[in-house]
């Protein structure tokens, strides 16, 4: 047979095409739910992770049941509205009775979108735990946002001065002090600053509801 | 069937060594030992079944749209391989990223399709297919254990050098952060392929 032939061509490329098409469109349905369901896992576990929670989600012997079961007993997802916008919060609710809020975080870093999770104590002011993640940030520089080392710090600062959001700051070269500052990543320093961005643009979000909160709570 | 088709691509016509190809995600995907190899073995998968494909439909394909096919098919392998490990092995491939999608510019999959499959019936293309695969893998692990026990101090994510030891902890060594880094990768390749030289002859040009 000529293989050469236009016609033959022609038929021959849409036939293939539409077998792989079929090929794959299969593979993607099949596969949708646990892909789903692994994204959904890697979230709880960072929630998880911004109250000091699901340290052992690593020697689990089943790592998702384990997290599912962490984050049923723990947290509770709600949210808040403000304005025409719908913001997440989640609520976690330790033994001993200890109430944290957790506030989602999302801004842009060097290279692509960096987000996280930042838990804070019932008076919504003391850190109590924070976790960030990124998409694609310098292996070594930037990327160490995701590492306890980062993370870490931020435990036990403030948001609040008295009355005013000031949010932490990221500052250069080991000068952090007080309540509102942390050491930025040598060689980081793009990524470092985005995540100080982020946390002021995304704990802003939610200013109005944490000031009512408060107020509500004193009287 | 001839036993050199497989041992060949591994050892004599390596293609990261030999033939000097699929180096870029050789230094990408090398900083530790398991994303190597989820990565060798997917791109072991690809090169073995297009190859097997290739070889089974080579005498329909019409020439003019010849490496079309040849690309529809190794894509399609691609993005199933891709998908798997979203749902089986999501950590690594949140590890490895970009480079699965990236398998499909590898040069050993199109120089294989090309070199072997078309013109040689399907079992020995799958088998040059999978060779050859290996032969990338067996570097990546070299690199990666080099890589991962003097520049993180774990092999496969386990501790290998004493917690002690660490100048942290009031010892004296320290992980060697360069082998982290793309470079690092270079020099070894650099230093097998010199190895590999030294004892074959054969390879050194005239």
């Amino acid at each position: 047979m000529d293989t050469n032939k236009n016609l033959y061509t022609i038929i021959y490329s849409t036939v293939l095409v539409i077998v792989v098409a079929v090929v794959l469109a299969l593979a993607s349905y099949l596969l949708k739910d646990r892909q789903q369901r692994n994204v959904a896992i890697e979230t709880k576990l960072m929630i998880l992770r911004s109250v000091h929670l699901g340290r052992n989600a690593d020697k689990a012997k089943d790592k998702a049941t384990y997290i599912e079961q962490e984050y049923a007993k723990y947290i509770t997802d709600s949210s808040i509205t403000e304005g025409d916008k719908n913001l997440p919060i989640y609520i976690c609710r330790l033994e001993n009775q200890e109430k944290f809020y957790i506030v989602k975080l999302h801004g842009a870093g060097l290279w692509g979108p960096i987000w996280g999770y930042i838990s804070l104590k019932s008076d919504l002011s003391t850190v109590y735990g924070a976790v960030f993640a990124h998409k694609g940030e310098t292996p070594g520089l930037g990327a160490e946002i995701a590492t306890p080392g980062f993370s870490d710090q931020f435990a036990d600062k403030k948001i609040f001065e008295g009355e005013n959001f000031v949010s932490i700051q990221v500052v250069k070269g080991g000068a952090a002090k007080g309540d509102h500052q942390v050491d930025a990543i040598s060689g980081g320093t793009i990524t470092s600053k985005a995540v100080e961005a982020m946390l002021k643009s995304s704990i802003g979000e939610y200013l109005n509801f944490f000031k009512t909160k408060v107020n509500s709570t004193k009287n | 069937m001839d036993k050199k088709i497989f041992i060949e691509p591994i050892f004599i016509k390596n293609p990261i060594t030999v033939l000097v190809l699929g180096i870029c995600s050789a230094l990408a995907v090398t900083t530790k030992l398991e994303p190597a190899i989820v990565m060798a073995l997917s791109v072991t998968i690809v090169t073995g079944f297009s190859s097997f494909i290739i070889s089974l439909i080579r005498n329909t394909i019409p020439n003019r749209i010849r490496i079309i096919v040849q690309l529809v098919v190794v894509a399609m392998l691609v993005i199933l391989v891709d998908q798997i490990l979203q749902a089986y092995a999501y950590e690594v491939s949140k590890q490895l990223s970009v480079f699965v999608g990236l398998i499909i510019t590898n040069c050993i999959i199109m120089g294989r399709i090309e070199a072997f499959a078309l013109g040689n019936k399907p079992i020995p293309s799958l088998v040059d297919g999978l060779a050859n695969g290996f032969g990338y893998g067996l570097i990546l692990v070299a690199l990666a254990f080099v890589r991962e026990l003097t520049g993180s101090g774990t092999l496969y994510g386990i501790q290998i050098i004493p917690l002690s030891w660490y100048a942290s902890n009031g010892g004296f060594y320290i992980n060697n952060g360069f082998m982290i880094l793309p470079p690092a990768a270079l020099i070894l390749v650099g230093l097998i392929i010199w190895v590999q030289r030294s004892f074959s002859k054969e390879l050194i040009e005239k």
